[in-house]
């Protein structure tokens, strides 16, 4: 076969391919945009794939409307970030104890941690909740009698419970501790020589060179994170704490426009799209890493 | 598992730093406790205590909110759960002429279940069992009884979703990472398309995807009359029984192939060009290439594979509670969803963590064939 045919067979299933994967996409961001009677008429044919006709932003604030869904992205975008913080901050500490000072219990530390990632969060999701309902929390807002600041006991329904189950993660834990061990030990003994803490030499030489594993730490809490769904459900009520995830699976209970449904799947869609594209190199690097090390 | 096994091996022990006095190794010793002292603590309240009472809860009578104090009811949690017979139910027979009672078409008419499973003295073990499913051979009609017939028909919901989404999806994620990573001007632009439902979360995918499977104006359906020249008669695909497993299991490979790929790809990365030259100079086809060279460098990966895929499988449930809830006629129900029905819809998180404890040892099973598969490695 003439080098050039074969060049045509590949980019045709190349294509071919990727056009399963973007369909439902471009479906959803086309019909965002159309009224709702041609989205019925236009879902029969392939029409439903081209931006024609009466296109307009009005499903967007009709949603908008109907919905508190800028609260429900500040909700996931709050959650998500602090979470992701919190994470890279104490499991970076953690790797960084088991990976470099010397200290009495820390291969049953380590052992312990690692025998963690076996358990799946669906395990112990029905205890945690029980857990959860009766944790003691600082208030300083539903106290009686006016007090200013007072103990309430009960996690569920705040933001508190979507966030500090979260942080520490043995996989994230276990990330850190191989880069860390990869760097050479002599940064450490030059550091002691000139008087460094062991918190400094964490804080000033490893976290500023450790880019990367910090990278990929982030993406995976925050791939995680955002995506949540079978926490929240259980844990969340009121609809000013809702993350998106729940926020449209209530919306798309209750509504049968399908134009308002894509277009508040578009909104919740678009911002992750734009981050992925733009950070694809790095979020494709850390799915990798996560196998590699397996 | 396999990665405790890494660590060891990547462990490089430091030099010790010469004359160390007592005071600085006593520093080094609480800033390592003082460092690794949070993370221990947040494990140990939110995933090692919760695991432990998730087998302490099983065995007892724990509620959400309850105004009675917990009891311990041994392992009755786990038989209500696991409970299995098979009952040979002989067809009604007149007792006036010893014959056959037959409905209208002739068929053998059985007594009900419930005879044998309500308060029946003459079989007490069979007394609380649900039928969870019914087969005819001859003048006797086989009844599966279980304790829980909802659970065993999510435990084989799960096997069948398991059975089928492993081998397609491991299979798949192959085909497209031997895809990408061809060398060809922008490929890395198709890398980036393949992965994008993986970014998007499986809620809107699943509600995406509802569109796609409607009954009635759904894109599937248009497909598939566009086709066949509109001779095609729509399919509601979620709101039938027969159709909405292979629906959330294509939906569910079309999300996640992307993922696997991606660690694929990375395998195939791993093996060194050089091999791939020597099997081209000694003449090797395309196939022989991959039999001979790529696969045997794919083992460690494949093993990978295998088992995240599998694990990720057991605990199908966002599509399920998304798009059909269990239904119809629990055909879509899951070990989770049944999980979450019992321990949080219904509070019971006695029965809630019992199906707790039973999922975690499907998949420490696992767990221990991956350890297995890759001994020869550690």
């Amino acid at each position: 076969m003439p080098k050039s045919l074969t060049l045509i067979g590949r980019y045709t299933l190349l294509i071919v391919v990727a056009l399963i994967f973007l369909f439902p996409i471009v479906f959803m961001l086309v019909s965002s945009l159309k009224p709702d009677l041609q989205l019925l008429r236009d879902s029969g044919s392939l029409l439903a794939f081209v931006p024609y006709g009466d296109l307009s932003f009005n499903n967007y604030i009709e949603a908008f409307q109907r919905v508190p869904i800028a609260r429900f992205i500040f909700n996931s975008v709050l959650i998500t970030s602090v979470t992701t913080l919190l994470s890279l901050v104490l499991n970076s500490m953690a790797g960084f104890a088991l990976a470099v000072p010397r200290w009495k219990g820390k291969g049953l530390v380590l052992s312990m941690i690692i025998a963690t990632l076996i358990v799946p969060f669906e395990t112990i999701a029905i205890p945690l909740l029980l857990i959860v309902s009766k944790l003691p929390w600082i208030s300083f807002s539903d106290c009686e009698s006016g007090a200013f600041v007072c103990l309430t006991q009960n996690w569920l329904d705040t933001y508190h419970v979507q966030i500090i189950p979260f942080i520490v993660s043995a996989f994230a834990i276990f990330l850190f501790v191989q880069f860390f061990r990869s760097l050479p030990y002599e940064l450490v003994e030059a550091a002691r020589i000139d008087g460094a803490s062991w918190f400094e030499i964490y804080r000033r030489i490893y976290v500023p060179i450790s880019g990367p594993v910090f990278a990929t730490v982030a993406i995976l809490t925050f791939l995680a994170k955002w995506g949540d769904y079978l926490w929240p459900i259980m844990v969340v009520q009121s609809e000013e704490l809702r993350p998106v995830q729940i926020g449209v699976s209530y919306f798309f209970q209750l509504n049968v426009a399908w134009g308002e449904i894509m277009a508040y799947l578009s909104i919740i869609t678009i911002p992750v799209l734009i981050l992925y594209l733009s950070l694809q190199r790095a979020f494709i690097e850390s799915i990798a890493a996560s196998g590699i090390k397996g | 598992m396999s990665m405790s096994s890494s660590v060891g091996k990547t462990a490089v022990s430091p030099t010790p730093p010469p004359a160390q006095t007592s005071k600085a190794r006593r520093q080094e010793a609480w800033a390592g406790y003082g460092m690794i002292a949070p993370a221990v603590i947040l494990l140990l309240a939110f995933l090692i205590v919760p695991f432990f009472m998730a087998f302490g809860f099983a065995f007892t009578n724990q509620r959400l909110i309850s105004p009675n104090p917990t009891e311990f009811v041994g392992t009755r949690n786990f038989e209500r759960l696991l409970t299995m017979r098979i009952f040979p139910n002989k067809a009604e027979v007149d007792p006036d002429t010893g014959e056959y009672i037959l409905d209208e078409d002739g068929n053998y008419t059985f007594p009900r279940s419930r005879n044998f499973t309500r308060d029946n003295p003459d079989y007490p073990e069979l007394d609380g069992l649900q039928e969870a499913y019914a087969w005819v051979s001859g003048d006797t009609q086989y009844l599966l009884l279980a304790g829980d017939s909802v659970f065993l028909r999510s435990l084989l919901n799960i096997l069948y979703f398991t059975i089928i989404v492993v081998p397609v999806q491991g299979g798949l994620g192959l085909g497209l990472a031997l895809l990408v990573n061809q060398k060809l001007r922008g490929i890395n632009i198709f890398r980036t398309i393949y992965f994008i439902p993986v970014v998007i979360s499986m809620v809107i995918v699943s509600i995406l995807w509802r569109f796609i499977y409607d009954g009635n104006n759904g894109l599937l359906n248009s497909l598939l009359s566009m086709l066949s020249f509109g001779s095609f008669q729509p399919i509601d695909w979620l709101g039938n029984e027969k159709t909405s497993m292979p629906a959330i299991i294509i939906m569910s490979v079309w999300q996640g192939v992307g993922f696997h790929m991606v660690i694929w790809l990375a395998g195939l990365q791993t093996i060194p060009g050089v091999l791939y030259e020597a099997a081209a100079v000694a003449g090797a086809s395309t196939w022989q290439q991959f039999r001979y060279v790529t696969w045997p460098g794919l083992r460690n990966t494949f093993v990978f594979v295998l088992i995240t895929i599998t694990m990720a499988a057991f605990g199908l449930f966002t599509q399920v509670d998304i798009m059909t809830r269990g239904g119809p006629l629990d055909s879509t129900t899951t070990v989770i969803h049944q999980m979450v029905q019992r321990g949080f819809n219904k509070q019971d998180i006695a029965y809630g963590s019992a199906i707790s404890v039973f999922f975690f040892l499907m998949v420490l099973t696992v767990a221990l064939i991956q350890r297995y598969l890759t001994r020869e490695n550690d």
